[in-house]
């Protein structure tokens, strides 16, 4: 699992990639590799283009320049749903679930590039739609079960406390059967117990054969279930590693704490 | 839409409040008949009947009605279900009634086969008008489409390509048959109508209930966040348009066999105006959408001795409406899915759990009601 290793075999891969908006410079030649079914975090300063990074990946944004290779296939041009069907699934950073939908609703609307029916079949129900339909329910409720909230899924997504809609959004990308997770704060305003939980939930993931990315300002969080952390401060990658050379990494205490003089 | 008596699990706050059920969905069957399926049924009852007791008036009044929901229901799909604003639908209408009256009058192609071809052409005319500006948003987006609808008046008036007829419009066209009988009279303009909206009624229900109703919902909803999740946002937005100027279409094919004669007049940004009230006033539900109709085209009728005033009071009461209740008369209810049984069970297994693990320790559970986390 070493980081260092060079036969590592990558899913995803940024080959000096740079996005910039008018003058600034959000994401400045970023190149990392995240291994197959691991786990990796990335974190860095507020405004540090971390959100940048994944906005470029999950297909929102268009890099300038670079590249970026997911299972060999380049997906740097390729729209946002479009990605979501290669295999990588999002969730965001302000929670963005369809509120006046009922909970599995919205997990049904991850499964939605994995179901095959045409207008017409809806239009009429065939019985190939309603086949479908139903064995599509089965599985979005299994992902409601795998993160807790099966008992809530009749209810509007709005009425569900922050942590759980931060779980049901995580049930809606597992819905729409990824190979890579990218979870943008996944712990935000979250308390201590549901971290706890989350943690667990990540973990469980990556025992799915699902590889997970994530950005997270807890500390503890990313040190317990990252198995590799790229650091990024102004754009730029100041750092990469296992969490224990991150820790004592001059580079990265400065970018958190300031220089000492 | 979905079946509020249906085994709710724990505190599910039903925002389903009081409406008509459109389609009863026998699938979805619960034990007992709800309430609304004996509305539906009446009403059907009722519409069935009503022409032997209204004079020829009434009937044209009642089929113009028909014919006004048979569009709001398939502006519905753009507006009410997508949320897309589109002022336009006039334009899918003309172009519906133009192709059926040129073909019919000059190849003297029957009205029945003119229904489909009609209704491909309004799709097709509305994916090149709608691709490019597909991507605008709310307002933006409303601004061309009333401007689509003024550049398909003024071209019909223009008599394009000498097909149109200019101002005049054109004329003789053929009556419909179905089954060697030939439609002419009001009464079986307004069975064949509102058959018609019936069929409609259903088929757009079934298709809202599919993965392209949500679709269309998660689009309305957040579209950044439905394209997050894999749904081709342009290709469902231009999809619902296609849907919504099909049925256009051949409502414009209909409009045509029972008029006979077709001229610009009848496809103003005026009428597009109409049909927008009439899902906005609605709320977006079929059921709703109906009544705005009726209240749309039919309540004028019902006022016409007033007839300086209609228009005064139709306004002011547009007005009170939007400040009273602004989601429409009866907005659209959630769906309702049927849980297997295994799903069920897991259901009653995590209710089960957190039980449980109340009575045991009360910390520790994100899984637990959502109410004690922030």
């Amino acid at each position: 699992m070493s980081t260092q290793d060079i036969s590592m075999n990558a899913i995803l891969s940024l080959d000096k990639v740079t996005k910039t908006f008018g003058g600034l410079r959000a994401v400045n030649e970023m190149s990392f590799k995240v291994e197959d079914n691991s786990i990796m975090g990335i974190i860095g300063p507020n405004g540090a283009g971390k959100t940048t990074v994944f906005n470029l990946i999950t297909g929102n944004y268009t890099p300038n320049e670079g590249s970026i290779e997911f299972q060999g296939k380049s997906i740097t041009k390729l729209r946002p749903h479009q990605i979501v069907e290669q295999g990588i699934a999002r969730t965001f950073q302000s929670i963005r679930l369809f509120p006046n939908l009922s909970v599995i609703e919205n997990v049904l609307a991850g499964s939605h590039c994995r179901m095959k029916s045409g207008l017409f079949a809806s239009m009429f129900r065939l019985p190939s739609q309603r086949k479908e339909e139903a064995q599509t329910l089965e599985r979005a409720m299994e992902e409601l079960e795998f993160v807790g909230l099966a008992h809530m899924w009749n209810e509007k997504a709005s009425s569900l406390s922050y942590g759980n809609q931060r779980l049901l959004e995580m049930a809606r990308a597992l819905a729409s059967d990824p190979k890579l997770v990218i979870l943008d704060e996944p712990a935000g305003s979250m308390n201590q117990p549901e971290t706890k939980v989350l943690i667990r939930l990540i973990q469980a993931i990556q025992e799915r054969g699902i590889t997970v990315m994530l950005i997270e300002h807890d500390m503890g969080l990313v040190m317990k279930v990252c198995e590799k952390i790229v650091v990024i401060e102004y754009g730029t990658k100041i750092a990469e590693g296992k969490p224990v050379e991150i820790r004592n990494n001059p580079r990265v205490i400065e970018a958190y704490l300031g220089k000492e003089d | 839409m979905i079946n509020p008596n249906s085994p709710s699990t724990a505190n599910s706050p039903s925002t389903a409040s009081t409406a008509k059920k459109i389609c009863s969905s026998a699938t979805y069957g619960s034990s007992k008949m709800p309430l609304y399926n004996y509305i539906l049924i009446a009403l059907v009852l009722v519409m069935s009947v009503l022409p032997q007791f209204m004079d020829a008036y009434w009937v044209a009044v009642f089929v113009s009605v028909g014919l006004g929901t048979l569009l709001s229901l398939s502006l519905n799909i753009i507006l009410g279900q997508a949320g897309i604003f589109s002022m336009g639908h006039a334009a899918f209408y003309a172009v519906g009634a133009y192709v059926t009256a040129i073909l019919n009058t000059r190849y003297g192609i029957p009205i029945l086969y003119l229904l489909p071809i009609s209704g491909f052409a309004s799709a097709f005319f509305a994916m090149i008008v709608a691709r490019p500006i597909i991507h605008l948003r709310g307002d933006y987006l409303l601004m061309v489409t009333i401007g689509i609808v003024e550049i398909v008046r003024i071209a019909l008036v223009n008599d394009i390509g000498g097909l149109t007829g200019g101002a005049n419009g054109l004329f003789g066209i053929s009556r419909p048959e179905i089954f060697d009988i030939k439609i002419k009279k009001g009464e079986q303009f307004y069975y064949m109508i509102w058959s018609f909206v019936g069929v409609t009624v259903i088929l757009f229900h079934w298709l809202n209930c599919s993965r392209f109703g949500r679709a269309l919902s998660c689009i309305k909803e957040d579209d950044v966040a439905a394209e997050g999740c894999g749904i081709n946002v342009t290709r469902y937005k231009l999809l619902a348009f296609m849907i919504g100027a099909f049925w256009a279409g051949m409502a414009g094919t209909l409009f045509a066999a029972k008029m006979t004669i077709i001229s610009p007049g009848s496809f103003t940004f005026w009428d597009s105006v109409l049909l927008f009230a009439a899902v906005i006033l609605g709320g977006g539900s079929q059921a709703g959408v109906i009544l705005g109709a009726f209240l749309v085209f039919g309540l004028p009728e019902i006022f016409r001795s007033f007839a300086g005033a209609r228009m005064l009071v139709f306004g002011l009461a547009l007005m009170v409406m939007m400040i009273i209740r602004p989601q429409g008369i009866i907005p659209p209810r959630p769906r309702h899915y049927k849980l297997s049984k295994a799903s069920q069970n897991k259901v009653d297994y995590a209710l089960s759990q957190i039980q449980d693990s109340k009575d045991a320790q009360p910390t520790c559970s994100v899984h637990g009601k959502g109410e004690e986390n922030l």
